[in-house]
């Protein structure tokens, strides 16, 4: 492997990110999770500072991305939700960007608006990570999804995936599918009402990486097959119009009894958290939860993360 | 009919002819090159005259300006038929066809109301790559909708209608 390749990149879409970059990243977070098991941490990031930019409400993100950077001696600063609006009394993303780019080492966004990641990345001469831009991208989210799916199942080529839900205006479903264009499934079933479909842009990638994959409405036609089933909230505050959250509300729901019917043994169910009601609580304590597993590796594949970016490998 | 657009308007001494843009679109063709009449530069334009080429054609004439290759092959978003013809002395010295560059900047506004180009107040001009060209499709660089010629054309419609 070239070494030092993620060194000062910037992290837009899981798209900017080759298969062996991502293997790299891999390595690192399984030995990261390791030293964490061991409760034995390297303070590799020692007297460097990253920016928390959250310019939209997180809890997972950005409390994984906080504890990725202090496990690895990193100081933290930045701002979240409605505190950002009021710091920014008016100011323009292009200055606060500035700001923080002249504080910090390395800036972590999360910004209602598509784009607002790339833009911060052209502003900044600091590596800009993107923590969630509108309902775009969320690429560190799907570098820890695909982690999971490596952990669980040793590999991420040849299984089939079924994304369930919100694939129009939900970033962690439609960086998830992209990321799946990077390796070879077997077969991956987009699973939503009409309503939701994935957006042009995500199914022509789909169509020119080659995929095979099918845009099917009802869970229950395919869920025997699935190896993975990737559950997604419906993205209540990027509709447009309210009376269409109506129309979709509630549509798909997952429970345990569907799952002991239906599912292969083998399958696993992964969520990017949080859910509100797709998800049935008797779920949590079976065989096929695997989402709490999911959220717990953001911490070590964001600590890799961190590390390879700002140049302090293991 | 007459069959040449001599009839209509005379040859130009010094400038820029562009012929074989598809009919009913030069005014389109006049906004992408950020001519708007108030320059005080002598424009002609020519609208639905007949075309071997294309049955029907229209032409802008703008006297006393030699467009660059840049700014040129903007035209091909709307008029990938179109030729270009520089004239010095009553002569064509120079033609070309137009060829649609690979990134388009500035011209066109994304349609996503949530993309970061359509923030107020941001120092950031609106960007697209080009997907395919027959038929067109653009596909912005910050939020990656992808849009077409008729999202292209109504945009330039509107913009007439604003400045009217």
């Amino acid at each position: 492997m070239r070494p030092g390749r993620w060194r000062g990149r910037d992290v837009i879409s899981i798209l900017d990110f080759t298969r062996d970059d991502l293997e790299e990243l891999f390595d690192v977070a399984a030995r990261m999770k390791e030293m964490l098991q061991r409760g034995h941490v390297p303070r590799l990031l020692e007297g460097r500072i990253v920016a928390l930019a959250f310019f939209e409400p997180s809890t997972r993100t950005r409390l994984s991305f906080e504890t990725a950077a202090k496990r690895l001696g990193a100081q933290t600063l930045g701002f979240a939700g409605e505190e950002a609006t009021s710091l920014a009394k008016g100011e323009n993303l292009a200055d606060t960007i500035r700001m923080l780019d002249g504080y910090a080492d390395a800036i972590v966004i999360r910004h209602k608006y598509e784009g607002s990641a790339l833009y911060a990345a052209e502003v900044a001469e600091k590596p800009v990570i993107n923590a969630g831009d509108g309902k775009q991208h969320h690429p560190t989210q799907a570098m820890l999804d695909l982690y999971t799916v490596k952990e669980l199942f040793g590999t991420i080529d040849g299984l089939v995936y079924g994304v369930l839900g919100d694939l129009r205006f939900g970033r962690a479903a439609s960086s998830f599918i992209l990321a799946l264009t990077l390796y070879r499934p077997r077969k991956l079933y987009l699973i939503s009402p009409p309503l939701l479909r994935a957006r042009p842009e995500v199914r022509a990638r789909l169509e020119e990486a080659g995929i095979d994959y099918e845009e099917v409405s009802k869970l229950d036609d395919v869920l025997g097959e699935l190896d993975v089933l990737y559950v997604t909230r419906i993205q209540r505050e990027r509709f447009p119009d309210p009376r269409e959250y109506e129309k979709v509300r509630g549509s798909y729901r997952v429970t345990r009894e569907l799952l002991e019917k239906c599912a292969k043994p083998e399958l696993r169910v992964l969520h990017p958290l949080p859910r509100v009601d797709e998800i049935a609580a008797n779920v949590d304590s079976s065989r096929y939860a695997a989402y709490f597993l999911q959220a717990r590796n953001g911490v070590p594949v964001r600590m890799a993360l961190l590390s390879l970016i700002l140049g302090a490998e293991v | 009919m007459a069959p040449s657009e001599g009839l209509l308007v005379r040859r130009i001494r010094e400038g820029t002819v562009i012929d074989h843009i598809p009919a009913g679109r030069a005014l389109a063709v006049l906004r992408i090159l950020g001519i708007t009449g108030r320059e005080g530069l002598r424009v002609a334009v020519v609208m639905n005259v007949e075309s071997r080429r294309l049955g029907r054609k229209d032409i802008v004439k703008v006297e006393g300006r030699h467009l660059s290759s840049e700014e040129v092959n903007r035209i091909a978003l709307i008029a990938p038929s179109a030729t270009i013809n520089i004239v010095k002395d009553y002569r064509v010295i120079e033609k070309k066809r137009v060829k649609l560059p690979s990134v388009i900047e500035g011209i066109i506004a994304c349609t996503n109301p949530t993309c970061i180009t359509r923030k107020p107040g941001e120092p950031l001009r609106p960007r697209f790559k080009i997907v395919a060209e027959r038929p067109l499709q653009l596909q912005c660089t910050y939020c990656s909708t992808i849009i077409d010629e008729k999202d292209v054309l109504e945009q330039l419609e509107e913009a007439g209608e604003e400045r009217r």
